[in-house]
């Protein structure tokens, strides 16, 4: 189930912060419990809880006391802010310097941008 | 309610010149579940049964909430030391087991011994010397579970268990622990399976202590760093390398510390992959043959 790079409490942390990008917990929605977590993926609580403190620390998440977790309501529009922030660095000039490596002019790029993009740009 | 486990200097002799266990030190706080690791003869055992107060150490103290183990009535029955083959008679019968094991346990919970003996198909009235190898290991962790002991111990207690059995064995063991913390110890050689299970894990080598740490932050600190030959040698300066492989003009190493963001990024640019070492394998380079231990030992 975890084999990437990243330690298994980032991972659970990404999961859940990937889940409030696409919409598939709202804000102000409770997430799973530490040990719900632990029990699905078969980790210790110890690792998960890891995961929820990042989220926490973060702001992503707050803690309802005696309830549970809970999605801030500023969450979504934060992580969008940081993926747009990291995206030029971590996805367009990896692109790029692929391209570069085997020979992809930049115009041959855009094209196909332009062609993916067509429906909706025009 | 959860207890603490201190060991200060233990050390136990063999004989008079064999060390089985040579100058170890550690806590292990209540609550936890714990990762012994070793290799064949490294001492975990031993030291499992000093835990168990099956056996009395050589020198040092060990003090299980605040007190020493060994032929002490309170402590005694705190501790659950569940080994592949430990049972007193071969001719007992599993119901005759389950019933001294109830008496033994001021925590045991006679319904989900009944649950555990149910799934794992255990007939009761069957002798243990009748049951095959895997029936027997699922007798222990039966009774390792059931005991709700403060601290249990499973000594290598499923190696016998088929893989289905294993994994059942895993979940139940989770899902028991989150609903009555206690300090569980597991020590295996099955380490892919477990790992993700421990807390926190301890690792013996020849009798001693090498490292006890918790187990996400020891997986961070391996890395497997592959590319061309020079690059790798360079990005290496001052890591402490545990193993190193030569294809032709590309290096493989795998380095134990902390990378760093900087040396992560530098890595990338000089077209370098870096991937994680899981636990087993880190395992198996820290106890290989030939590694000075000074070099390893980290807080």
């Amino acid at each position: 189930m975890f084999d990437d790079r990243s330690p298994i409490y980032q991972q659970i942390a990404d999961g859940i912060k990937n889940d409030i990008v696409s919409g598939v917990l709202g804000e102000e929605e409770q997430v799973m419990s530490t040990n719900q977590y632990a029990a699905f993926y078969r980790i210790n609580p110890a690792t998960a809880a890891k995961g929820f403190q990042l989220l926490t620390d973060e702001g992503i998440l707050y803690k309802k006391r005696g309830i549970g977790m809970f999605v801030s309501p500023q969450a979504k529009g934060m992580l969008l802010e940081q993926r747009r922030e990291r995206f030029f660095e971590e996805v367009v000039d990896k692109m790029a310097a692929e391209a570069k490596v085997i020979g992809i002019p930049v115009m041959d790029i855009v094209k196909r941008l332009e062609q993916l993009n067509g429906g909706e740009e025009q | 309610m959860t207890i603490t486990i201190e060991v200060s200097r233990l050390g136990l002799l063999y004989d008079k010149s064999a060390k089985a266990l040579d100058d170890v030190t550690f806590r292990m706080e209540g609550g936890k579940i714990y990762g012994l690791l070793g290799r064949n003869g490294s001492g975990k055992t031993s030291l499992l049964s000093i835990l168990a107060s099956f056996q009395q150490q050589t020198s040092g103290e060990v003090r299980i909430d605040g007190e020493a183990p060994y032929e002490n009535e309170r402590i005694v029955n705190q501790v659950c030391f569940i080994q592949e083959n430990g049972y007193l008679s071969e001719s007992f019968k599993v119901r005759d087991v389950i019933k001294l094991a109830s008496d033994c346990w001021p925590n045991w919970d006679a319904d989900y011994a009944d649950r555990l003996l149910n799934q794992f198909e255990l007939p009761a009235k069957k002798q243990i010397m009748a049951l095959s190898r895997g029936m027997k290991s699922a007798l222990g962790v039966t009774i390792g579970l059931a005991s709700r002991a403060p601290i249990t111990i499973f000594d290598e207690a499923y190696l016998g268990m088929d893989a289905p059995s294993r994994y059942y064995f895993y979940e139940e063991l989770l899902k028991d622990y989150m609903e009555h913390p206690r300090t569980i110890i597991l020590s295996t050689h099955l380490i892919e399976e477990v790992s993700d299970l421990f807390e926190e894990v301890l690792i013996l080598d020849k009798g001693k202590l090498v490292l006890q740490e918790e187990a996400d932050k020891l997986r961070s600190r391996g890395s497997a760093i592959i590319g061309p030959a020079d690059a790798v040698d360079q990005f290496a300066e001052g890591l402490t390398i545990l193993s190193e492989q030569k294809l032709g003009g590309t290096k493989s190493i795998t380095v134990f510390g902390e990378l760093g963001a900087e040396r992560e990024k530098r890595a990338t640019a000089d077209g370098l992959t870096i991937g994680p070492v899981s636990l087993q394998d880190l395992f198996v380079h820290l106890t290989r043959k030939g590694i000075g231990s000074d070099e390893r030992k980290h807080g």
